[in-house]
């Protein structure tokens, strides 16, 4: 089974005939998912969309990209608003001053690049220039996740949210696909500060619709229930769905929520959760410490303990190989979330 | 600069001695700070506030102000001191530097609110891009003012610097003016121990600057060097100051133990005599 084999060691990256022998024996969750899967969509397209969107409607809005420009979807931005469009090279640590610049001059700069190198080789720029200045610049990270796939660990970021959410002053936005990326991408234009963007490259199921609402900080509960809560983020929140959808059918009554927003956390929706519920997985793309798990367990150990469980990469690099088989050999499917669920209902009460 | 008219600066000397005693008595009643740092670059900043700078203390948001950005932070003593005697804030409260609440942050920080501080420094290596991006700001919303950016030698070791280096001259930032505070000393001791820079002219011109390499006491010197960098088109300026570390108290002009000392309150007396 992919969960024993990746929890077993150092992990796949040094294993590789276990990620592939996992991969291969995933287990199928065929027949228990919701009925109709959806048309995939990457959440760096719902950006790149929004952004010319963006471009219409307020002057003010640049956009600047590190060398990556046709990875990250801010081409078609470059190509219609090219005054407005600013390429510095492969420099993450220029790109986050030079943002902060312009919006020490009242422009709303969105400075994209991959995940990783934005926020990582950026931190420090992204603390002074931009946190503690208190300027209005949005840090778009493309390619963050597992499933960035093929190019392996170093282009995996599994510990961006770690990294932003410690810093006064950021909000982080997970969108859990296209059409709430695309939203998420104008309500961060709309609102004033340091804000991150935490996008993939690998198309994920398109599961809001128009009519879905989205407001940054508030949660949406994706489905109701009662004897567990599911709280998922960015391309877990399909994976949640069809957990709850296996969990329903042995009798738990499953509650999913899209926490979009890990920072600032809902907190009103995770305590309900908690007093509700009795119990909560949380699921993400990103290292079992400091990310979204960590900060819903902060705010549960805070208000309400009820037992938990954290689903994400459990403290290893990841590596090369398709996004779904990484996905299964991480451990990040919704086979794993059941698996969870049903070791945090054995401590529930 | 031979050719240059003459000018008489003896107004900026007498401010920028004022300006070295206030860094000295901010220094001390803190006991703590940067006073080498401080003093080698407070004749530049002299003529930058009370000459070549289009601003105004009583609006210190005038959309269309020359901007100073301070990427070296650990000299803001220099910068609070120029700003208060400008008429940004009142003198007095210099002496509340590095105290608990105080808007005169160790290092400079934007959300505090002091008048005429442009942006946060402290962390090496930053301010260059900043300086970048409002130079950006400006060519895009068609405004005349000029941007400049004061940098410590050391901090020239961080990599951003240089990122910033090729974002300007690839953007051919005309509107941008960094200055090297080149005195030639970082925390640890002499640049060409810890980490050589020479030939740090030629570095600049290979990066596709335009450089003026002066004695950065010199108020002739310094004015005309700005002088001319206005009239640059198609390039961003380095303007290469040689100074020296400490200038204008005898016993800290170039001792590196006063990278980051206080003086006490006899050697601050001291001081403050040879700055009268």
């Amino acid at each position: 089974m992919a969960r024993q084999s990746t929890d077993q060691g150092t992990g796949g990256e040094s294993d590789p005939g276990a990620t592939l022998k996992a991969a291969s024996t995933a287990p199928q969750v065929v027949g228990t998912t919701p009925q109709v899967t959806p048309t995939k969509k990457a959440t760096r397209d719902g950006y790149g969309e929004a952004i010319l969107i963006l471009g219409e409607k307020n002057p003010q809005v640049v956009v600047l990209d590190a060398d990556t420009a046709s990875s990250t979807r801010t081409g078609a931005f470059a190509k219609k608003f090219p005054e407005r469009f600013f390429n510095v090279g492969v420099s993450e640590q220029d790109i986050i001053g030079v943002a902060a610049g312009l919006a020490a001059s009242g422009k709303i700069p969105f400075a994209t690049a991959y995940s990783i190198f934005i926020t990582g080789k950026g931190w420090d720029q992204i603390r002074h220039s931009v946190c503690y200045s208190n300027l209005n610049v949005k840090i778009v990270g493309s390619h963050a996740g597992i499933v960035t796939g093929p190019d392996g660990a170093t282009h995996q970021a599994l510990e961006d949210i770690a990294l932003m959410r410690c810093l006064p002053r950021m909000k982080i936005i997970v969108p859990c696909d296209a059409l709430e990326a695309r939203r998420a991408t104008l309500a961060a234009a709309e609102i004033y500060g340091p804000l991150y963007l935490r996008l993939t490259r690998e198309p994920l199921p398109v599961i809001t619709d128009e009519s879905s609402r989205f407001e940054i900080g508030k949660a949406n509960i994706l489905r109701q229930g009662d004897d567990l809560a599911i709280i998922a983020s960015g391309s877990m929140v399909w994976e949640a769905l069809k957990a709850a959808e296996i969990l329903s059918q042995e009798g738990v009554q499953t509650r999913v929520v899209n926490l979009h927003t890990i920072k600032p956390l809902d907190e009103e929706t995770i305590v309900s959760a908690a007093k509700e519920c009795g119990a909560i997985v949380t699921a993400e793309e990103h290292q079992i410490h400091g990310g979204m798990g960590s900060a819903v367990a902060e705010v549960v150990v805070k208000n309400y303990p009820v037992p938990m469980g954290i689903v994400g990469v459990k403290d290893k690099f990841g590596g090369s190989g398709e996004a779904e088989e990484l996905l299964c050999a991480y451990g990040l499917k919704a086979t794993d979330i059941v698996l969870s669920a049903k070791d945090v209902l054995t401590r529930k009460r | 600069m031979n050719n240059c008219k003459r000018t008489d600066y003896s107004g900026l000397e007498k401010i920028a001695k004022q300006i070295r005693r206030d860094i000295i008595a901010m220094i001390t009643e803190a006991k703590s700070g940067h006073p080498g740092g401080s003093l080698s670059m407070t004749d530049i900043l002299a003529v930058l506030y009370f000459k070549q700078m289009r601003h105004n203390p009583k609006n210190p948001q005038w959309e269309e102000r020359d901007r100073f950005i301070l990427s070296k932070g650990h000299a803001c003593s220099a910068l609070y001191a120029c700003l208060a005697r400008a008429g940004y804030f009142p003198p007095e409260e210099l002496l509340t530097f590095r105290k608990l609440h105080t808007r005169l942050q160790g290092h400079p920080a934007l959300d505090k609110g002091l008048p005429g501080i442009e942006n946060t420094s402290g962390a090496l290596g930053q301010g260059l891009s900043f300086a970048c991006g409002i130079a950006l700001s400006g060519r895009l919303d068609k405004k005349n003012y000029r941007v400049y950016c004061m940098l410590g030698d050391g901090e020239l070791d961080e990599g951003q610097v240089w990122e910033a280096v090729l974002t300007a001259s690839h953007y051919k930032l005309d509107n941008l003016c960094a200055i090297v505070d080149y005195n030639g000393f970082q925390l640890d001791g002499k640049l060409d121990e810890i980490k050589n820079m020479a030939p740090l002219t030629a570095k600049w011109q290979s990066f596709g600057w335009q450089t003026i390499e002066i004695d950065g006491h010199n108020y002739n010197e310094i004015d005309n060097a700005f002088e001319q960098a206005k009239k640059i088109r198609g390039f961003p300026t380095a303007i290469i100051a040689h100074t020296i570390k400490g200038k204008g108290v005898s016993f800290i002009e170039g001792d590196n133990q006063w990278h980051g000392k206080a003086p006490t309150k006899e050697q601050a007396e001291k001081a403050t005599q040879e700055l009268l």
